[in-house]
């Protein structure tokens, strides 16, 4: 929340910023819609105060705009993984591996795209993605981060499902999820197969293997468990 | 303590409170007004018969319609596992292919208890091996004869089930909106999704063909090749995703790709349609 509470002070020192009054939340709102609270608030400033620019986004859970934000910052990230691997592969990966890296890139970039377009002017920016811990030349790092991505990627949409009040909404999420958890299964299996639905081993994620359940997590926990891979600052609020 | 800040809190979980509590905005209004009057002594009284009105009841009806619907899915692929695990002449051909199976039934039983348990009183009764006939005979006539002695076959019929059960899940979602059993149906969802991943790759390895873990392109969805399933796929060739065609919305994303990027849900009598073939008995209306 830090960049907000900047936003914030901005206000206090200098309230004629905008026209009218605005609530907390209301101006929260605006701050939702990225690149035009930047504009709004560079109008505002005089020539030789600082432009904060730096906002990050801010991921508002008001309503199933905020959720398929969500959804499109999560895709955003793994398309950017799979574009990654798939423009140099690891020279340990077989050719089918190579190929089906391709194809999730593909799907990935389809997901990206498709909430963008769904999003319109009401999407977030672009994230600025940190993939340093990965090493990209090893089968095996590569294969570990894909998991950890689409694991993750299935226990999002599978927590964030409730929040959604569009039936429309919640059929995309599951069209979208039963192909993230094919992914997630054919790459368990690439590192040790069987484990395609070891939900032992996804308890952290909310997975109960006594039941046979999948993970589940709450939108805050996994953007903390994907925060060390994304460099912009994501705010959430309303969660 | 302020009965519209309680409600506020409520709104924050449950979306639908004020739906839940009386569906009719106008009558919502003039419970705020109400409610400003209510003294502080009368409101646990008034809140506990409010309360009671939205949540106090056991599951609504079509929920528990959708519950038992997935339930009996459920005791189809459990008991087809099961059967292939303990009465058959299946040769798995490595420990691996009968791992697999025997992890894929565990998680179909535990399913299985699960929503009975959710369900209790209201739940079906249970389906057992002798209610299925899983070769299909009287739609499939031979084609599917040798499921229990033919390791190909089992993992044709096997593909189908996992398939299917990922779009029945997917088409009852809305039905659960907004509700806490929703987050369950979709965790076994995503399970199923798993299997039907590994299943096709289980398929691929066996019969030497090249079915992808994700569903994908076919003119008519299939992209099995086993023609007796078409009815499992139907539709599974769409790339218009709410209105947005997602084959070239970027470069590379074929029209291949954009079909193996969604999975398409099926509705509650395809589904059920695809399940009675198996069901001999007790068939599903």
């Amino acid at each position: 929340m830090e960049s907000l509470n900047e936003n914030q002070k901005i206000l206090e020192k200098e309230p004629g910023i905008l026209e009218a009054k605005l609530e907390r939340r209301s101006f929260l709102r605006y701050a939702g819609a990225g690149a035009a609270v930047v504009a709004l608030v560079a109008a505002g400033c005089k020539k030789d105060r600082r432009v904060y620019t730096d906002f990050g986004v801010t991921l508002d859970f008001k309503d199933d705009a905020g959720v398929l934000n969500y959804a499109y910052a999560l895709e955003q990230l793994e398309a950017a993984f799979y574009i990654k691997v798939a423009s140099a592969p690891p020279s340990g990966f077989t050719q089918v591996q190579k190929n089906y890296f391709q194809d999730v890139q593909f799907h990935e970039i389809a997901h990206r795209e498709f909430f963008k377009k769904v999003l319109g002017t009401g999407s977030i920016g672009s994230l600025d993605v940190d993939f340093s811990s990965i090493d990209f030349t090893s089968a095996s790092s590569v294969l570990g981060a894909a998991k950890t991505f689409e694991d993750l990627g299935v226990a999002a949409y599978n927590g964030a499902g409730i929040r959604l009040r569009d039936a429309n909404n919640l059929v995309i999420a599951g069209q979208i999820v039963s192909v993230e958890a094919r992914h997630a299964a054919w790459v368990r299996d690439q590192i040790s197969n069987g484990s395609f639905a070891d939900l032992s081993s996804l308890s952290a994620l909310g997975a109960d293997n006594t039941n046979g359940l999948d993970g589940q997590l709450s939108p805050d926990k996994v953007l903390a468990a994907a925060s060390s891979f994304i460099k912009t600052k994501i705010n959430v609020i309303n969660l | 303590m302020n009965i519209l800040n309680i409600l506020e809190e409520i709104e924050k979980v449950d979306g639908e409170i004020y739906e839940r509590l009386n569906p009719r905005r106008r009558a919502m209004k003039d419970f705020y007004n109400v409610g400003k009057k209510i003294s502080l002594a009368a409101l646990p009284l008034a809140l506990g018969s409010m309360f009671q009105k939205a949540y106090g009841q056991t599951n609504p009806t079509n929920v528990n319609e959708v519950l038992n619907f997935a339930l009996v899915l459920e005791y189809l692929e459990y008991n087809f596992y099961n059967h292939a695990l303990t009465n058959s002449t299946i040769n798995f051909p490595t420990t691996a292919s009968r791992d697999a199976i025997t992890t894929i039934r565990n998680h179909e039983l535990a399913h299985v208890n699960l929503l009975k348990g959710a369900l209790g009183a209201n739940a079906v009764t249970p389906y057992v091996d002798a209610d299925f006939d899983f070769t299909g005979s009287t739609t499939f006539g031979a084609a599917f004869a040798d499921v229990f002695s033919n390791y190909q076959t089992f993992l044709k019929v096997a593909t189908a089930f996992e398939d299917t059960g990922v779009r029945a899940y997917k088409g009852q979602a809305p039905i659960l909106k907004g509700m806490a059993v929703l987050t369950t149906a979709l965790q076994i969802h995503s399970v199923e999704a798993r299997h039907a991943s590994h299943l096709r790759q289980m398929t691929a390895a066996s019969l030497g063909v090249a079915l992808k873990p994700w569903i994908s392109y076919s003119p008519n969805g299939n992209d099995t090749g086993i023609s007796q399933v078409d009815a499992v796929y139907a539709g599974e060739q769409n790339t218009l995703i709410a209105g947005i065609q997602i084959t070239g919305i970027a470069t590379g994303v074929t029209q291949t790709a954009a079909a193996e990027a969604f999975d398409e849900f099926l509705t509650g009598s395809a589904v059920k349609n695809i399940a009675n073939i198996f069901i001999k008995t007790r068939k599903l209306t």
